[in-house]
């Protein structure tokens, strides 16, 4: 594998312009920025209504470099097998197309055309981002919203059912590349989209955008948030290449070492204000058991 | 060259003439063997497009939607539900301004289930800001799908062909297959207005505000309202665009002539049937009948249906006495909706003929030339509006 890109030679061209409209600390803008810039120049964008669209701006400004196609919430993955299509007619195939998409419009209402673009095969990098709500419509639950959570539309108990595993969905149509990634983590998402980009087929990045305002945090503990997830085992950190998973970055430097408690990380947030502590044991155990089975 | 082929046939011809670049579709009664034959097409090396087997009706429209984007020429093809499916995105692609292509083979909508022919699925779509034409044989299918092409890209507002299912989709007639030489000389490649492109970005179809709004040199741009103000101002232009389309499809094919309606024996009609689709020259038969009765009768059948034509509509409609709406759809709860239309045009008349108006022919429900008959010549003795509106034909209560 090539080696690991560094602060020091990350590309200096900036394609997201500062001032663009998302929070203060918002994850997502986090990668944009690095994700873009691993994209490169030569890229079209295709993203359905969420945060990001927000954060490109309003029309007739707009806060990125790259040609970007807004589409319908449901129809991002078949926009990108439109643009392949159109781009393969027109004899221009050394452009990459990549969708970027809230965790609502991937694993909720965008999850078949994205099952079908990807049963085709064709050649694009889907991205979710996943802030696990629908946090442009107000911080409702979505299928990735994990147990527990307070949203508007769980507003007492918290959400009663489980995350949905959406980078497993996408492993189950035996596609060439899946990753996850996490915006504390900004310079291996980027390596992660770089590899994307020189393999054929679909590739599914999962990435891990913590959301102050969604989340309940303060804009300066972004990051802090993003490494909680991973070192208490939530999120991890991992590729499934050609079918082979393996384990990246900082949740690979957790094997065989001990984990932080899981509630370190939910006392961070208050959306995690109406986990009892019969749950959060319950779902210790459950981290405790995936990771058993990773040691394994 | 003269074949005898079926309704889906022609038109996938004409999809195949007109040098279709990405072509995405999925399956539904009666549209299926279009998608079929154009699918043969490709995998046969006869086409030199990407057939896209899209697993929905909705992602058919999104991949004609982006691929257009991307600066392809792009059909699709759907009926009744399917068309509901994508509801969405047929707004969608007009607020868009890209210039699809799309084939409506004319079917009844569910509740309760219904595979047969009825208006309801492409009338439900009038309003979507697409141009809309209905055809009424299988010449005309192949001939419009070609010359929708050129008036899409045009005007860049997308074009609905419609043609009705079974009736004309499922049934063989002879129908002449232009020269692939000649088609290329009427519609030239497709030069889109902006194509994306990372060389020259642009954020497509994003949020725009309510106001207009300076961009970051100080130039207004405009707001919502202006953007689809122009998407009306440029369809109600697209009419004599049809003309002249049509004008020089005819110079080079010998065909066509009526471009926005299809009027028969309407020159001294009292009374003139109006209507969409074949059922117009179901008509003709009937009104033969009526004039060898004595009575003064037309029919004209409405080719393009949005926008609405409405001079040619009180061209042909004003001097007669009454006039009869035979529909195959419905706005539930009020009247026919092409009644309301040709109420509408005709309003501005100052001696104005009666209208009545006839729902026939849903979900397939056979339309006997004896039941139009005495409907018509009901309405050929009639003095005004006398009766409910609308009024039913081949109704068993
Ligand atoms: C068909 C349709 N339904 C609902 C909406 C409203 N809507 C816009 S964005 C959004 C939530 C997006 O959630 P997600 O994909 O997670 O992105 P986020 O906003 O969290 O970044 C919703 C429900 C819409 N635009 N279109
Ligand atoms: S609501 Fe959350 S995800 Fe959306 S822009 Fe703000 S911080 Fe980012
Ligand atoms: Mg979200």
């Amino acid at each position: 594998m090539s080696a690991k890109t560094t602060i020091l030679t990350l590309p200096e061209e900036e394609l997201v312009h500062p001032g663009h409209r998302a929070c203060a600390g918002c994850g997502l803008s986090i990668l944009y920025r690095f994700g873009l810039k691993a994209l490169g120049r030569d890229t079209i964008l295709v993203v359905p209504p969420s945060c990001l669209t927000v954060l490109q701006g309003l029309y007739p400004i707009a806060a990125t470099q790259l040609p970007c196609l807004n589409v319908t919430f449901a129809s991002t993955a078949a926009a990108a097998t439109g643009i392949i299509a159109a781009l393969k007619v027109r004899g221009k195939e050394d452009i990459t197309v990549a969708a970027w998409a809230g965790d609502g419009g991937t694993s909720d209402i965008g999850i078949q055309a994205l099952s079908g673009a990807c049963e085709r095969g064709d050649n694009f990098i889907f991205i979710c981002y996943d802030n696990e709500a629908y946090m442009n419509t107000g911080v409702q639950r979505s299928g990735t919203t994990p147990q527990g959570v307070i949203t508007t539309t769980t507003p007492i108990h918290g959400k009663p059912q489980q995350k949905k595993d959406m980078p497993a969905i996408m492993a189950a149509h035996t596609i060439s590349y899946v990753a996850t990634g996490s915006a504390a983590y900004p310079l291996d998402v980027y390596d992660k989209i770089k590899k994307a980009k020189t393999i054929e087929g679909p590739k599914y990045i999962h990435l891990h955008t913590p959301c102050p305002p969604g989340w309940g945090f303060d804009t300066r503990y972004t990051v802090k948030v993003g490494r909680l997830a991973v070192e208490t085992g939530l999120f991890d950190l991992y590729e499934i290449e050609h079918g082979v998973f393996r384990l990246t970055g900082a949740s690979k430097k957790l094997l065989g070492k001990e984990r932080k408690p899981v509630a370190a990380y939910f006392e961070t947030q208050t959306r995690f204000r109406a986990l009892t502590r019969a749950r959060i044991s319950a779902i210790q155990r459950q981290v405790d058991e995936k990771w058993a089975g990773y040691e394994a | 060259m003269h074949i005898i082929e079926s309704g889906n046939v022609a038109a996938a011809y004409g999809v195949k003439l007109a040098r279709a670049q990405v072509i995405a579709a999925y399956p539904i009664t009666p549209q299926t063997p279009l998608t079929e034959k154009l699918s043969e097409f490709v995998e046969a090396g006869e086409m030199q497009a990407e057939y896209i087997p899209v697993e929905s009706e909705h992602s058919a429209l999104a991949v004609c939607i982006a691929a257009s984007s991307a600066g392809a020429r792009t059909f699709t093809a759907t009926s009744a539900n399917g068309l509901l499916y994508m509801n969405e995105q047929v707004h969608w692609a007009a607020g868009a301004r890209l210039p699809i292509v799309m084939c409506v083979v004319n079917r009844g909508i569910g509740a309760p289930w219904t595979i047969w022919n009825d208006h309801q699925d492409s009338i439900s779509q009038r309003d979507a800001g697409w141009i809309q034409v209905y055809a009424c044989d299988h010449q005309q299918i192949i001939d419009m799908v070609i010359q929708a092409f050129l008036l899409a890209e045009t005007v860049s507002i997308p074009v609905m062909v419609c043609y009705d299912g079974y009736l004309l989709s499922h049934t063989y007639m002879p129908f002449d297959v232009p020269e692939a030489a000649a088609v290329d000389r009427f519609l030239p490649p497709f030069k889109p207005v902006y194509a994306l492109d990372p060389r020259q970005p642009a954020n497509l179809n994003t949020v725009t505000l309510p106001d207009i709004r300076p961009d970051i040199r100080g130039d207004l741009a405009p707001g919502y309202m202006e953007i689809r103000h122009n998407l009306h101002v440029d369809l109600r232009q697209a009419i004599e665009i049809v003309a002249e389309i049509d004008e020089r499809f005819k110079d080079t094919f010998g065909r066509g002539g009526c471009p926005h309606v299809e009027p028969y024996c309407c020159d001294d009609a009292d009374v003139i049937a109006v209507c969409l689709g074949s059922l117009s020259y179901q008509l003709r038969d009937v009104v033969d009948m009526l004039r060898q009765e004595g009575f003064k009768a037309g029919v004209c059948g409405i080719r393009l249906y949005r926008p609405f034509p409405d001079e040619a509509v009180r061209d042909t409609l004003a001097k007669a006495k009454g006039i009869v709406v035979f529909e195959k759809a419905l706005s539930y709860g009020n009247e026919g909706a092409l009644y309301g239309d040709i109420k509408s045009a005709l309003y501005r008349c100052d001696c104005r003929p009666f209208v009545r108006n006839y729902i026939l022919g849903l979900g397939g429900r056979d339309i006997r030339t004896a039941d139009l008959l005495a409907a018509f010549r009901a309405s050929c003795t009639a003095t005004g509006y006398e009766t409910d509106v609308p009024e039913w034909i081949g109704l068993k209560l």
